[in-house]
């Protein structure tokens, strides 16, 4: 017997690994950095329990729905991004990350702050009673994690993945090659974006509500963080970023807890730590454990031939 | 009639402090060619170094030079300290152009938890030396106190001396020479990394004085999970980028040109857009005019 | 000297005397600039020692060097577009403690290159390509420097211009009792207005001697000189 708790964090793994892939699509393989895939992550969310509640679309459905609307969110942000560079594109998705949770606000449809339930009904009777919801919830997100990584991992090793690459390099030099940057760009904020709406459509599930303090800023940032644990331009350590992240949290509390501190230090360690991390890992592991891992050893195989 | 006016001085006051903002993004682009994500940050620490202040002396303008130095010392320490080490260890490999702003992210998040740390979940005000009440122009009152001049005022005069600083003053020219070329500001007998040090230092002080003047002019109260302080960390890097990153006026006339606007969407269109507004504003901007709004189109190389 | 893996610069022992122009001369990759960056603090040298005037200045800063009379005009963009001709100028000055003597300083440059008075105000970036090289040069005098490293000032200029240049340079060096290092692909104006000649090849001296013997000398004119 699982303890629930266990279970619940389970599927946040899943969760983040799917969405710190979609960073690591767009930053590593693509080179566009973005603070707002919380804000995307709300879209394919929001798409998924409003389509849900107010045209009663089937499950599986609306977790495609997620996809799409993000996606189309994504393509839009990535036209206007395309003309963008770095710390160009990071501010400005910076501000769509602060200002996209608050217009829920706006449409009564979207619940405003309370935000709208998302329920994804109980498991089939066929499980057995001892299937809680939340191994529901954990499977379907791990399977949808599972699937999406496979997809991805084949999407990334295809000329799409190498096009994307190229353009990051040396933006000019692929042009000369005849790859149309521009549109590169643009396909892989929409990739990315989609993928991060199943990430968020998943996250609502677990949670059962969407709202738009699901989605703050600080999330942006803990995916950013995530994507440069994992290693930024790979995907085969993704499980490391999402377990640190999922894990951080508990790790505060039991830092506060050893330490007896005050409530405002335990309310905020876990920041502290996800930002601290996320510079300690720039400045010293900037490729990310696994590449820092691969480098070290061919550079031991190589002076080993000598 | 009014509301027109009303609308645009709500737009100038507070288009004042983003270019104060700016202003700080723009100092810290020229010495270093960084973007500093995290100089909301340094301003709200400095803006509690303040308030410390007001609490033990009572006094507004003891405060604000305080704090000032204290953002500034704040400032270069971090050059120092953080920015060096970034350059060494992250010149190369897959997110070289992309670990500056990681980093600074980073930063701010660490500062913003620490100064939650220490400070936050109580509420602390810091009380505005002149009248917040407006002036009456013929029977109706206007959105324009003494303590908004005043906020004009400063950011206007802070622009010419540091715009004098920059072009007549022997320093001004080595700080230009350290961003535009260093290596033969080096060969010039340029301490380049001093310099560079003073640039963030001047940053972190202008920066101390935008949230000074952000607080008074506003609720009065500190917080980092405030509103004020979210539109400080965004209105920054927007104006700065609207007015084209490598001229102070440009921060002016980018902070200005995005407090009039934003002002202008609430009063007019919808004040619940108050969050979207810099998002639609910034990208406007940028599909317009990538160079923003005074920028050469070869000073945009990030 | 090592670029990463590549050693550029091996055992060059190099001795210059006092105010005479030493032309370095030598094909691409020869480690020409290697050396002028070496002796300007730009890069650190793995191996052996930098002597001036006496002092050990190995490793030291560019910014200290200057201070000790080593002036480096770089190769390529000497100049920084974005300031103008007389900041360019007073960027040279700029540590110089002396303000009036730095303003005789900038009058001197005027004389030895009336163009760059002509345009004090105007943006290095609309100067030609020759007027550049002339503001590179004037920056460096402006430093008041014993020791001025040139770094193939000639490259991308007009036949008639490189001429003018070199005969400045040649002026500088006897008026102002300058110690040159001028370091040239163009090999032929170099040795004409040297006093030394040092061939670097691969890294290596590989001859030293008085300009016009070298001249005369038929290997190197095979190899260098072109004829």
């Amino acid at each position: 017997m699982v303890d629930e708790l266990r279970v619940y964090q389970g599927a946040l793994i899943a969760v983040y690994v799917i969405a710190i892939a979609s960073i690591i699509l767009l930053t590593g393989y693509s080179g566009q950095v973005s603070l707002g895939h919380g804000a995307l992550m709300a879209v394919g969310a929001y798409a998924a329990a409003v389509s849900r509640i107010e045209f009663g679309i089937p499950i599986v459905l609306t977790f495609f729905i997620a996809v799409l609307a993000a996606a189309i969110g994504g393509a839009l942000l990535g036209a206007a991004a395309a003309r963008l560079s770095g710390p160009y594109l990071a501010g400005t998705t910076l501000a769509l990350a602060i200002g996209l949770p608050s217009l829920a606000n706006q449409f009564s449809i979207l619940g405003g702050e309370q935000g709208i339930f998302f329920d994804v009904g109980f498991p089939p009777l066929s499980l057995g009673e001892d299937f809680t919801q939340y191994k529901w919830f954990f499977w379907i997100a791990a399977l949808a994690a599972l699937i999406s990584m496979w997809l991805l991992q084949n999407v990334l090793r295809s000329r799409y993945g190498r096009t994307w690459r190229a353009g990051r390099g040396n933006e000019v030099a692929a042009q000369l090659c005849g790859v149309n940057t521009a549109r590169s760009k643009i396909l892989a904020f929409t990739v990315s974006a989609g993928i991060a709406g199943l990430a968020g459509a998943l996250l609502s599930m677990t949670i059962g509500t969407v709202s738009p303090s699901a989605f703050p800023l600080a999330l942006s940032f803990s995916l950013l963080t995530g994507a440069v644990l994992s290693g930024i331009s790979t995907l085969s350590g993704v499980m490391i970023g999402a377990v640190i992240l999922v894990a951080i949290p508990e790790l505060a509390d039991v830092i506060a807890h050893r330490l007896g501190t005050s409530e405002s230090v335990t309310t905020n360690l876990p920041g502290l730590i996800v930002s601290g991390l996320l510079i300690l890992t720039v400045l010293f592991v900037p490729n990310g454990p696994v590449e820092q891992h691969r480098a070290r050893t061919a550079k031991h195989l190589a002076s080993k031939k000598i | 009639m009014f509301q027109f006016i009303n609308t645009l001085l709500i737009g100038i006051t507070s288009g004042a402090i983003y270019a104060l903002m700016a202003i700080a993004m723009v100092l810290v682009w020229r010495s270093t060619r960084v973007i500093n994500f995290a100089q909301a940050g340094m301003a709200l620490l400095s803006t509690y170094f303040g308030y410390e202040v007001m609490a033990n002396f009572n006094s507004f303008w003891i405060a604000l030079p305080v704090a000032m130095i204290g953002g500034a010392l704040f400032a270069a320490f971090i050059e120092v300290v953080f920015m060096r080490l970034l350059v060494k260890h992250s010149s190369s490999g897959p997110i070289a152009s992309v670990a500056p702003i990681i980093a600074t992210l980073g930063l701010l998040g660490v500062i913003r938890a620490v100064v939650s740390m220490i400070w936050g979940g109580q509420d602390l005000r810091i009380e505005a030396p002149l009248s917040n009440d407006g002036f009456t122009l013929a029977g109706e009152v206007l959105v324009f106190s003494p303590m908004k001049l005043l906020t004009l005022l400063t950011v206007l005069g802070l622009m010419i001396l540091l715009s004098i600083l920059f072009q007549k003053t022997n320093l001004g020219l080595a700080l230009r020479a350290s961003a535009y070329a260093p290596e033969i500001a080096r060969l010039s007998g340029i301490r380049v990394d001093a310099v560079r040090t003073l640039g963030w230092a001047l940053a972190g002080a202008a920066g101390a004085v935008a949230g000074m003047f952000q607080t008074v002019n506003g609720s009065g109260t500190i917080s980092p999970d405030s509103i004020e302080f979210s539109l400080l960390l965004l209105a920054g890097f927007i104006a700065a980028v609207i007015g084209g990153l490598e001229s102070l006026l440009g921060a002016v006339i980018g902070g200005m040109f995005l407090g009039i606007v934003i002002s202008f969407i609430l009063i007019y269109i919808n004040s619940g857009l108050f969050f979207i507004a810099p998002f639609i504003i910034l990208l406007v901007v940028l599909l317009i005019r990538p160079q923003g709004i005074i920028g050469t189109k070869a000073a945009r190389r990030a | 000297m090592h670029h990463g893996a590549i050693c550029a610069i091996n055992q060059v022992s190099l001795a210059v005397p006092t105010g005479k122009l030493a032309a370095i001369i030598g094909s691409n990759g020869a480690g020409k600039t290697t050396l002028m960056r070496a002796l300007s603090g730009l890069n650190k040298p793995t191996h052996g020692n930098v002597n001036w005037m006496g002092q050990n200045i190995t490793g030291m800063k560019p910014e200290k060097l200057v201070r000790l009379g080593i002036s480096h005009v770089s190769e390529g963009k000497s100049v920084i577009p974005e300031l103008n001709v007389q900041e360019n100028l007073e960027l040279g000055a700029i540590w110089r403690r002396n303000k009036k003597e730095a303003t005789q300083s900038l009058e001197q440059v005027v004389t030895i290159f009336p163009r760059l008075g002509e345009r004090l105000q105007q943006r290095a970036d609309t100067l030609s390509g020759g007027e550049r090289q002339m503001l590179a040069i004037g920056r460096a005098i402006m430093a008041k420097p014993k020791l001025l490293l040139l770094d193939e000032p000639s490259l991308g200029l007009a036949p008639l211009v490189i001429e003018q240049i070199f005969q400045s340079i040649r002026d500088l060096t006897t008026s102002m009792r300058l110690t040159v290092l001028l370091v040239e692909q163009n090999a032929v104006g170099a040795l004409k207005i040297a006093d030394l000649g040092v061939v670097l090849n691969l890294g290596k001296v590989v001859a030293v001697n008085h300009a016009q013997a070298l001249m005369a000398d038929p290997a190197v004119r095979a190899a260098y000189l072109g004829y």
